[in-house]
């Protein structure tokens, strides 16, 4: 089982690989794509920094503890992002016989998809996360539980939303065209978890606890880092979920994955 | 052959597939739910080293039948095995022992030079270093590909991308070889030497060839096996001179006669047509022509004398009418 699991890890790394490399036969739009994609997310931040010269806090948060929230959001979604690569369009895969095509080599469906037409456009946003989230840990009060909670909290945030990627896209098996519909989810959970929690109302919270976890991926690990209170009075474990979190929430996708790949071979649409 | 004593490598036993589709109907609100069968009562069985033409006409079911055979599509009846695998369940494993080329959708990547195809295929199917580039040069010198390995997919003309893909479907040396219309679209010459290179294929390496098409000339150059599929379920399956024969199908004996003649009589024969000092005259496929010529050389003053066989694509005509 790990095994294989290395195995199909080494064949997706060895695909993205090529892509990457065919990238660079255009080195300068590769670059150009990067830049730009650091710059458009980079005034994302700038639109925040403006809102705080005229606000104290928000919720009761600094700026910098905000830019810890936000940089570690986005860093998991640009990480995520990376890695899912066409997962977004499996829609297009299934109307254009590609995914066919894919159906016939000897590599799971989910790893060649992934794999497929793998890019690092995302790398401007990840440079632009890194710097903000970099900035903001200058403001945390480390300690090694703090270091281990940090490091955990980024990679479950980037398997939560690899999760809510796959699990949102798995749609498209049965009615295409609803990838508007998994942006919502996915890339609207993530803007919302780019502020603290604290300011919208606690339904919300609720939701983005248990329906679509992404308070995992940033919010209850970032209270924990800032050695702060739960403004929604939730338990303290919470804090310390976000690994079981991700873990369930990958399972949660692969399992619609497999039924959504299972409608495909039996309806064949 | 020894072979025949082993299992066959495709055996197909009462196959079935329904499709459930949604229909309007008029004065209804809602849509209707109708079950479709496909394909259904379908049994045939392939040995190693056959070439295979699976044939019939637009939407008869062949697609479908090799969708199941290659585990894209689940059967809804029936048993099905290649290569001792269950398709559906053992999809990803049986995918390292087949090669598939759709002939209208490439499995190659558009926008990367032809050569990092096959490299990304090498990865995927962990093929040995050394053994990719035993065939790879072989297959790039036999397809003559050998100048369009750095050119991007989308800039290769049909029969160059036809030959890339129908190379990326064998660089892991597969036991059988499903082609989907694989000569769609080439010109006469791609057409020929494709056809020859299938043939030294499974001549040299034993490849077993299922081959789906329109283009009967695929059928008479490559397969001595014909599988008639129509209507979802299998009308013919045995040789190609049995089909003729079946077709209840007739030759044409071409008189060109010294000067014109009223039609000619002779016992066995029908005169089909006449055209000045030539006439057309039909007869079954299973008779034979020499008591034919020879009653017509007798009785007349004959210049030349062919012999037309009968033309497949009529023959199948035939049997699909026959079956409607």
């Amino acid at each position: 089982m790990a095994d294989s699991a290395a195995r199909h890890l080494r064949t997706y790394g060895q695909i993205a690989w090529l892509w990457i490399r065919a990238a660079w036969q255009y080195p300068t739009s590769f670059v150009m794509l990067a830049v730009g994609n650091g710059l458009i997310t980079g005034l994302d931040f700038v639109g925040l920094w403006i809102m705080f010269t005229h606000l104290q806090d928000l919720g009761g948060f600094t700026l910098r503890e905000v830019a810890l929230l936000y940089g570690s959001s986005s860093l998991a979604l640009g990480l995520a992002d990376t890695v899912i690569g066409s997962v977004e369009r499996i829609g297009t895969y299934v109307r254009t016989g590609r995914l066919d095509q894919m159906m016939t080599k000897p590599v799971p469906l989910l790893v060649q998809v992934c794999a497929d037409q793998f890019t690092l456009r995302r790398l401007g946003r990840l440079t632009q996360a890194s710097v903000v989230f970099g900035w903001a840990c200058t403001g945390v009060d480390w300690t090694p539980l703090r270091v281990l909670v940090a490091v955990s909290m980024l990679v479950s945030g980037a398997m939560i939303f690899f999760g809510l990627f796959v699990g949102f896209a798995c749609l498209q098996f049965w009615t295409q065209d609803t990838d508007q519909l998994a942006n919502a989810f996915t890339y609207g959970g993530a803007t919302i978890t780019q502020y603290p929690l604290r300011i919208f109302p606690r339904e919300i919270m609720v939701g983005l606890t248990f329906v679509v976890p992404v308070a995992f991926a940033n919010w209850y690990p970032c209270l924990y880092l800032l050695g702060r209170d739960d403004p929604f009075g939730t338990p303290d474990a919470f804090q310390l979920a976000s690994p079981l979190a991700a873990v369930l929430t990958v399972a949660a996708a692969l399992l619609v994955w497999r039924s959504g790949v299972r409608h495909y071979t039996s309806t064949g649409s | 052959m020894s072979q025949q004593t082993h299992q066959p490598l495709i055996e197909v036993h009462d196959l079935e597939r329904t499709f459930d589709v949604r229909r309007r109907v008029e004065g209804r609100r809602r849509r209707v739910r109708e079950q479709v069968r496909a394909v259904h009562d379908l049994t045939f069985a392939v040995q190693r080293g056959e070439m295979v033409g699976y044939i019939g006409p637009n939407g008869a079911g062949k697609s479908t039948t090799i969708k199941m055979l290659t585990g894209i599509l689940v059967p809804t009846g029936g048993e099905l095995r290649v290569a001792g695998l269950d398709p559906s369940r053992d999809r990803v494993e049986l995918a390292r022992r087949i090669g598939v080329v759709f002939g209208q959708r490439s499995t190659l990547w558009w926008d990367l030079p032809l050569i990092d195809s096959f490299e990304l295929l090498q990865k995927m199917y962990r093929i040995p270093p050394s053994r990719y580039r035993e065939n790879l040069d072989r297959f790039v010198e036999i397809l003559d590909l050998g100048a369009q390995l750095d050119t991007p997919v989308r800039q290769l003309s049909l029969g160059q991308r036809m030959r890339g893909d129908i190379t990326a479907a064998l660089l892991h040396d597969p036991e059988v070889l499903y082609l989907d219309e694989p000569t769609i679209g080439l010109d006469v010459i791609s057409k020929g030497r494709l056809r020859e290179f299938l043939r030294s294929l499974n001549t040299e390496r034993g490849t077993t060839l299922v081959l789906t098409t329109h283009d009967l000339q695929d059928i008479e150059a490559l397969c001595e096996r014909v599988i008639v599929i129509d209507h979802g379920t299998s009308v013919y399956d045995g040789t190609l001179a049995g089909l003729h024969a079946q077709g209840g199908s007739t030759r044409t004996l071409v008189v060109d006669l010294v000067d014109e003649a009223p039609p000619i009589d002779v016992p066995g024969a029908d005169v089909r047509r006449v055209e000045g000092p030539r006439q057309w005259l039909s007869f079954p496929t299973d008779a034979s022509a020499a008591p034919i010529v020879a009653a017509v050389a007798s009785a007349y003053d004959v210049a030349d004398l062919s012999i037309q066989e009968p033309d497949i694509e009529d023959v199948i005509r035939d049997l699909y009418s026959r079956e409607a």
